[in-house]
């Protein structure tokens, strides 16, 4: 927050130019009017938020003598709080806003701050409306795609800006974004990537020097029309000629280093059971994969498999068999198997004639059903060593891992007998869990290459254990499960999540065009043709309208190196800002998923404790399920699509194999339990909306100064009263959505109207909660710890200096959390702003605090775990847990995992809220956040009389998207003749320090305010944890 | 059209071979026991006609050759697994010419020959247990890990795991399928480990049939048309208590299979033939 005061200051200078700036920028993707405001205020939100932290973290920069950690650490702070202080600001006082805005500047004091955040805002909505609209037709253009975004909520944006020292590398192009006051240029650096796709076709696109990995794989994406993108990725070959995957949450330019902007777009998480892919297109480019991998030999088969697949390609390629046109030689362009013979051409042609009928869909599958049987399909294969020193292929898959040596396999450890995985310089240990009959060791090391394969197979490991063993919301098992603690951990969409997700599909097929990748030429689709227009990235997906940064609009200067160098400091920083704008809007306008970073390694649970759990698991599921059994009311056809996508019906799709694979998918669901709370909040805890956990990356911006804690401070006080006043009730008519909106401004006594309010007023919550790690990238000081999941018993953590990962056991009943919360360590900066400002809230505003938790940001986290044990406990998202009060019109929560530091910041709006029943004990913690959250009946008139209304119908939908889970609770209530429907979301954005948690939470929030442009955000919180962070690699 | 991995236990054809007189004398056998050369010619004539007359396989008979006094124990001469046959490279020395024979005959069938002829690899095929999915190759004194991964480079499209003998013969001298992903086993703890094993080193999940004996353990299951799943296991004369254990199951016809003489000389059901599927040629 301080930071923001300082930063704004440049903004509100040329708000104008900014906006134009911006405008330019994203001309490409804009259509109209970015220009109105007011107009997109609410709307904005999401954008204005992602924004602000821009300039906040460029300004900075220059003028902050303060170290770069502090500065970071303030960045962040600024980044959450800004925009909805701006936001709330704007609505209110627009128009003052603007006006005032010339006069504000750096040193201002506390009682300042306020205003400066309401001034800045004009600027920043102007900029972001042109963000805005490129939004909206976007989604118009897609409106299939749209609710699958809107699902998976926040969009990414993939691009961080960093503050730090720039770099004067080489870029191709650099755009100078616009000039501030300051006489700053600041200038766009762009770089030219080439991406090789599954077809052997390249796809080439600008991307921002510092663009994050998963702006370029969204691009492709895109351009592929790919949705089910999860089981993809792109990767690299790193000096040493070895393939790496790109982390999408960093940088690309920090990983490929020295190499090649040159990448491959493959497959990275082979699905187990094709045909559980929503999409031909999906399955059609597993094909291209497989093809390859066969043909390169990666992934052997016998000649009769060679011959069989073969046919299988050519019949869904070239359709049936025809005599006539066809001659043994038509099928000299394909490559089937790594050394073909002519006899197994003619094997080919012969089974090809077979497949008369077949349409290429089915060849596909067919293809699929055959070549997942393959022993090595999906397994990822690395060379290594075990203690003998013989050599030996470590095979990472979908269940464990493998060890081969040659084509034997020697052994196998599933992932629920490994307890920790770990590397140490060259070394890759595995600590498995003994079996009663197992003569093997209970650790396992092999010696890999070099200390880069070593991290390279722990990687993978982590990855895939993520991916494949993660989440469920299902009835929870005896299970102990492990959770990557580490820096590093798996990013994206864990295949339940992505299965989820792909439920939500609801596009007619897309049209694409099958070309092998032998036959490149041949494509002449109308499908997404690849646009290598000199080095701009053409949107050509159906987001069709894509930032072109080159756009005429925009001035675009193509500088070179040399003139980098001339460019002052200033300068650059100031191109930053506007290259982060861009890209944000870039993003916005992909609608892209910010991922979600929790691993868990499920473990067998052999302890008794874990019995009490299970019970207490059970009993939640059954409420879960006897309340979404309960709820089969109509609602709007808005959210049928997410219901059906709820994990509920979703992750029960999961199939289970072999023994093992059973009590995988039970660890699973156990561990989607935890993990992921969305069980426990759709169960236990109905009134929950949807929730958003994002981890913001940086420690958290704690004020450096005490001065700014106090601002804070009074800023959250002051600033609240005036922007509470909305109340947002929501009326379902049949399967249309009224929404009305309540203004009424509250002075801070919430005590009276929170009293009055019963659990079933009608009131539309929005409630987002952003949980984040603090784990800087840049510094590695601090990484976020895994987001703590209520079982967790076991957490696999790479240790910095060791770069070991290691799981530790902890049993952990649901009560108990990871208590690392409460750490001394926190640095007291931290803390006194964390505490400073929780106190001022809750002191003011909220009724019942917990004594010692509530101010800081930790303790609720902690404690929202074991909420899940009351009736309506909240969500037990490691991270943030919110007991929703009824009454919470809008609230925003970031928390993230209790870890070294903590750091929360609450903003709330609305004072006085009241408690609504909240069973759990052992969320003490919860119950103050809510009440800090709450507001008031007197907005509405039923609920403030204490009219009790008649529950008709409460509903719990929950999404998952890559990172966001959101849980949306509607509830219809009637009262007097009225009905009425409160509808509460939480979003939990869960993230690394990688992700960028401003984003997400703008994204979210953006969703949101379209979803229900009526209600506004009136709380934030974000819990941030930080832990010292490893030095990568 | 032919499904990969599909069709598990469906066999048109056989191999056996005749008992050479030699047997009773001179075949090796871990025991020290006295063979009948009367019983164990009838328990073969017997074994055959069950598969050709009860189950209407076709099957090649090969002639007895004296000087090879094992060789009616086809199996470990060779793997045949879809259209692909391993002629193997047998643990004991004295056995290697077995293989002479035996290729013949598959090549006839038109079965893709693979030899086995790296002089350091081992191989009897009583150690490949295939189920369906994958292989397990019992590591054991006739069995060496080259002879695996040669039939890892054989058999390209399944998993081969290796899993330790550590008791007994061979691998199968104490579980065999004795259904579509349900693996017959002896109750000794040295199988249940190895099992364990097995269970521990697969991506699928087997049922077991857990047998008082080991060698009981060892039974020939078969799906055929028009006759679904067929068992042919031990008779009650031979083990009463894993004869009771077999005919519980329901779904199988039960066919019971004298093979006491031949277990003198460590022979197993298994042992005495070589299935094949021709149909299942693409």
């Amino acid at each position: 927050m301080t930071t923001e005061v300082g930063t704004e200051t440049d903004v509100k200078k040329e708000p104008e130019k900014v906006q134009e700036d911006q405008q330019q920028t994203d001309q490409p993707d804009q259509t109209s009017d970015g220009d109105a405001p007011a107009n997109t205020e609410e709307h904005q939100q999401g954008s204005q938020s992602a924004e602000a932290p821009t300039e906040q973290e460029e300004s900075p920069e220059p003028r902050s003598p303060t170290p770069a950690g502090e500065q970071k650490k303030e960045k962040g702070i600024s980044r959450f709080l800004p925009p909805w202080l701006k936001r709330q600001k704007s609505q209110s006082q627009e128009k003052e806003s603007e006006s005032a805005a010339a006069d504000v500047k750096d040193g201002e004091q506390e009682e300042k701050g306020t205003k400066e955040k309401s001034e800045d805002q004009p600027a920043e909505v102007k900029e972001v409306t042109g963000e805005k609209s490129k939004t909206e037709e976007v989604q118009v253009e897609e409106k299939d795609r749209e609710e699958q975004k809107s699902v998976g909520s926040a969009d990414t944006q993939p691009v961080r800006e960093e503050t730090e020292g720039e770099p004067d590398e080489n870029h191709k192009q650099q755009v100078n974004a616009r000039e501030t006051p300051s006489k700053l240029t600041k200038k766009m650096k762009m770089v030219v990537c080439h991406v090789t796709l599954l077809d052997g076709s390249q796809f080439t696109c600008d991307v921002e020097k510092r663009a994050k990995g998963q702006y370029l794989f969204f691009e492709v994406c895109k351009h592929l029309n790919l949705m089910e993108k999860d089981y993809f990725s792109l990767s690299f070959k790193d000096s040493a000629d070895q393939r790496c995957w790109l982390d999408p949450t960093k940088e690309i330019k920090r990983q490929i280093r020295n190499s090649q902007w040159q990448f491959a777009f493959s497959v990275k998480f082979y699905p187990p059971d094709p045909s559980l892919l929503t999409e031909d297109i999906t399955r059609y480019l597993l094909c291209l994969q497989l093809r390859q991998d066969i043909a390169s030999g990666r992934l052997p088969c016998s000649f009769v498999t060679h011959a069989l697949l073969g046919s299988y390609a050519l019949q869904a390629e070239l359709g049936d068999y025809d005599t006539e046109e066809q001659r043994v030689d038509y099928i000299a362009d394909f490559q089937f198997a790594p050394n073909q013979t002519k006899e197994l051409e003619e094997k080919v042609v012969e089974l090809h004639k077979s497949h008369r009928g077949m349409t290429p869909a089915q060849a596909d599958i067919q293809f699929l059903e055959n070549a997942k049987k393959l022993s090595m399909y999906g397994v990822d294969l690395h060379h290594a060593k075990d203690s003998d020193g013989v050599d030996i292929m470590l095979g990472v898959c979908a269940n464990g891992l493998l060890i081969y040596k040659d084509r034997l396999r020697i052994n196998r450890f599933a992932w629920p007998k490994i307890l920790k995985i770990s590397y140490k310089r060259s070394n890759f240990y595995i600590k498995i869990r003994p079996g009663e009959t197992e003569q093997f060791e209970s650790s396992v090391g092999f010696k890999l290459p070099n200390h880069r394969a070593a991290k390279r197979v722990w990687k993978v490991c982590v990855e895939h254990h993520t991916f494949f063993r993660l989440t469920s919301p299902e009835q929870p098992t005896k299970t102990k499960f492990l959770t990557l603690g580490s820096k590093f951990r798996y990013s994206g969409r864990t295949q339940a999540q992505t299965r989820q997700a792909s439920t939500l599909i609801d596009r007619p097929a897309p049209y694409f065009e099958r070309t092998s990748s032998k036959r490149i030429s041949r494509s002449l689709d109308g499908a997404p043709v690849v646009n290598v227009a000199g080095g701009d990235s053409m949107g050509v997906g159906e987001n069709g309208p894509t930032l072109e940064l080159n756009s005429d609009n925009k001035v675009v200067d193509v500088e070179k190196p040399s003139v980098d160098v001339d460019t002052s400091v200033s300068e650059q920083t100031a191109t930053h800002v506007a290259d982060s704008a861009v890209i944000k809007s870039k993003l916005r306008v992909q609608g892209e998923n910010i991922y979600v970073r929790h691993s868990n390694l499920m473990l067998e649970d052999l302890d008794k404790t874990q019995e009490d759990v299970l019970k207490h698991q059970a009993s939640i599921s059954e409420l879960k399920r006897s309340f979404m059994e309960a709820t089969p009311e109509p609602r709007p056809s808005q959210w049928e699509k997410r219901l059906t996508g709820s994990p509920a019906t979703t992750l029960r799709l999961q199939v289970s194999g072999s023994l093992e694979e059973e009590l995988t998918s039970l660890f699973l669901s156990k561990a989607c339990f935890s993990g992921l709370t969305l069980s426990c909040s759709t169960t236990a805890a109905p009134v929950e909306g949807s929730k958003l956990s994002a981890l913001p990356e940086d420690p958290q911006k704690t004020s450096p100064h005490p001065e700014n804690d106090s601002r804070d401070g009074s800023k959250s006080s002051e600033v609240i009263p005036d922007v509470n006043g909305q109340m947002e009730v929501v009326e379902v008519l049949e399967e249309t959505v009224v929404i009305e909106e309540v203004v009424k401004a509250r002075p801070k006594s919430p005590a009276p109207d929170v009293t009055t309010e019963s659990g079933t007023a009608p009131e539309v919550k929005e409630e987002q909660s952003l949980s984040s790690d603090s784990e800087s990238e840049d510094e590695a000081e601090y990484h976020g710890q895994t987001p703590s999941a209520s079982f967790c018993v076991q957490q696999i953590k790479e240790e910095p200096e060791e770069e070991e990962a290691e799981l530790n056991q902890q049993a952990l009943p649901l009560d108990a959390e990871p208590q690392p919360i409460r750490e001394p360590e926190s640095s007291a900066k931290e803390e006194e702003s964390s505490s400073a400002q929780p106190d001022e809230d809750i002191s003011t505003e909220e009724v019942s605090m917990t004594p010692d938790e509530a101010p800081n940001g930790h303790v609720l986290d902690t404690e929202d775990l074991p909420a899940t044990e009351g009736e309506e406990p909240h969500i037990v998202n490691g991270n943030v847990s919110r007991v929703e009060t009824e009454r919470l019109p809008q609230v925003i929560c970031c928390s993230e995992p209790p870890v070294v530091k903590t750091e929360m910041v609450t903003i709330s709006d609305t004072f006085a809220a009241q408690k609504t029943e909240i069973s759990t004990k052992e969320v003490p913690i919860v119950h103050t956040e809510t009440k800090t959250i709450t507001y008031e009946a007197a907005q509405l008139d039923g609920n403030g009389d204490g009219e009790p209304g008649v529950l008709m119908t409460a509903q719990t939908i929950t999404s998952e998207s890559l990172c966001t889970t959101t849980t949306t609770h509607i509830t219809k209530t009637l009262k007097g003749g009225l009905s009425e429907t409160r509808i509460e979301k939480r979003i939990v954005i869960t993230g690394d320090s990688d992700i960028d948690h401003d984003q997400a939470l703008a994204q979210a929030i953006k969703e949101a305010k379209e979803q229900h442009p009526d209600m506004s955000v009136t709380r934030v919180v974000v819990h941030k944890e930080t832990e010292l962070a490893e030095d990568e690699d | 059209m032919a499904e990969l991995l599909a069709g598990f236990g469906c066999y048109t054809h056989a191999v056996v071979r005749a008992v050479p007189r030699s047997l009773a004398t001179q075949a090796l056998r871990s025991g020290n026991l006295e063979v009948d050369p009367l019983k164990v010619q009838q328990e073969q004539e017997y074994y055959v006609s069950v598969l050709t007359q009860r189950l209407g396989l076709e099957v090649i008979e090969l002639p007895a050759d004296e000087t090879q006094p094992d060789c009616v124990f086809v199996e470990d001469a060779a793997v045949v697994c879809e259209n692909t046959a391993l002629i193997t490279r047998p643990g004991a020395e004295s056995r290697r010419g077995e293989a002479e024979a035996m290729k013949r005959a598959l090549t006839e069938l038109d079965l893709n020959i693979v030899e086995m002829t790296d002089e350091t690899a081992t191989l009897d095929g009583g150690d490949v247990l295939f189920t369906g999915r994958e292989f397990f190759v019992g590591l054991s004194k006739r069995t060496n890990q080259r002879g695996a991964e040669i039939l890892a480079d054989t058999f390209k499209d399944y998993s081969v795991s290796t899993v330790p003998v550590l008791q007994g013969f061979h691998l199968k001298s104490f579980c065999s399928m004795a259904g579509p992903d349900l693996i017959a086993i002896g109750s000794s703890e040295a199988a249940q480990k190895t099992l364990k094993i097995m269970q521990q080193m697969s991506d699928h999940k087997y049922d077991k049939l857990t047998l008082p004996d080991d060698l009981a353990a060892n039974c020939i299951y078969m799906n055929l048309p028009n006759k679904g799943h067929v068992l042919l296991h031990c008779t009650p004369e031979e083990f009463p208590e894993s004869a009771k254990v077999f005919e519980k199951l329901k779904d199988h016809m039960l066919i019971p299979v004298s093979n006491e003489e031949k277990g003198k000389v460590d022979g197993a059901l298994t042992c005495c033939s070589v299935l094949i599927n021709k149909k299942s040629k693409i």
